[in-house]
């Protein structure tokens, strides 16, 4: 008779990545960098935020890009070519979501010297990039308009892990039956933490509102 | 839609356990994932078949899930309730002050050779 032999491993599946996240954003803090996850579904106009919010700040600090895609440049591209900063592509390989050493080994393919903002634009999702800790300094998501404002209550673990929530498209919320209210107190029943920033990258309106948020992080990272 | 990538660390993570063991071959896995962990079981499942019959060391082996109730705990009432029928606000007391207990596991409990 075959006899079963049981090795005990209990152990998080997670435990390795938030390891490796921990001692990443232990290195950033070390170097001065700080680190953005953002974090969004397709679509929600994290791109078109990213070129205003960059094209704010690019004067006052020098900031780079990784663009997490399933696959395809094209997002690297256009915000290489609208700002003018350095932008580079990770492909996850078909993994819907990036963690720490993906994050890290874009981080050095980037370089870090003389940098104070590197933004990681997550895969678009908002189940999986919210359970693995890329490493980043802060966690920040895109809810746009047309998705709803019921969105908190569906998806309840991206809104905890992030630190602010900026609500794109704006200009269409009478569109989408929208209600900012609404959508606050969902944010706030997940996350009463969360900071809040309605915006429309289209027409320009609350950019700088992120833009202020974004820079007070990184003065603050460097400082304390 | 998680579960592809999660499987590939249950992967990485239980070859690594059975170098460590000299083990050349491993016939079940065993899992707890809590009943909020996102996870859903019937996908792992899926995805792990998928996956692990690509891995020498892996062909054939059993996924176990052992499912783990998840239990929220008020922190102004001081009880506990179910999480799955009652979200965030406790049954007990209607309060919004409450956190997750257990009910969130992704964990490798042990694998069977």
């Amino acid at each position: 008779m075959d006899t079963v032999k049981v090795i005990e491993i209990k152990k998080s599946v997670f435990e390795d990545n938030d390891r490796d996240a921990d001692r990443l954003r232990a290195e950033l803090k070390g170097k001065g960098v700080y680190l953005l996850n953002l974090m969004s579904s397709p679509g929600s106009g994290k791109t078109t935020t990213l070129i205003k919010t960059i094209n704010l700040l690019k004067e006052k600090l020098r900031i780079a890009v990784m663009e997490a895609d399933i696959d395809s440049d094209v997002d690297a591209v256009k915000i290489k070519e609208a700002t003018g900063i350095d932008t580079i592509q990770l492909h996850t390989g078909g993994m819907c979501h990036l963690d720490a050493e993906m994050t890290r080994q874009g981080l050095d393919n980037i370089g870090l010297e003389g940098l104070d903002l590197v933004i990681l634009e997550n895969v678009g999702n908002l189940v999986c990039p919210a359970e693995f800790d890329t490493g980043a300094s802060r966690n920040a998501m895109i809810l746009s308009v047309p998705e709803g404002d019921d969105k908190p209550l569906k998806y309840p673990l991206m809104f905890s892990v992030c630190d602010v929530v900026v609500i794109n498209k704006m200009d269409a919320a009478a569109l989408f039956d929208f209600d900012l209210a609404k959508c606050r107190a969902n944010i706030a029943m997940r996350n009463p933490k969360a900071e809040v920033i309605p915006i429309s990258a289209k027409t320009g309106e609350g950019v700088e509102l992120f833009a202020e948020w974004l820079l007070n992080e990184v003065n603050n990272w460097k400082n304390k | 839609m998680h579960e592809l990538g999660i499987v590939f660390y249950i992967i990485r993570d239980v070859k690594k356990a059975a170098e460590e063991n000299s083990v050349s071959h491993i016939n079940a896995v065993v899992m707890d994932i809590g009943e909020v962990s996102t996870i859903v079981p019937d996908y792992l499942l899926d995805c792990w078949r998928w996956a692990a019959d690509r891995e020498e060391m892996l062909k054939g082996c059993e996924l176990k899930i052992n499912t783990i109730p998840a239990v929220t705990f008020c922190e102004d009432c001081r009880k506990e309730y179910p999480t799955v029928e009652h979200g965030k606000i406790c049954p007990h007391c209607g309060s919004g002050n409450t956190y997750l207990l257990r009910g969130n596991e992704v964990e490798i409990k042990q694998i069977e050779v």
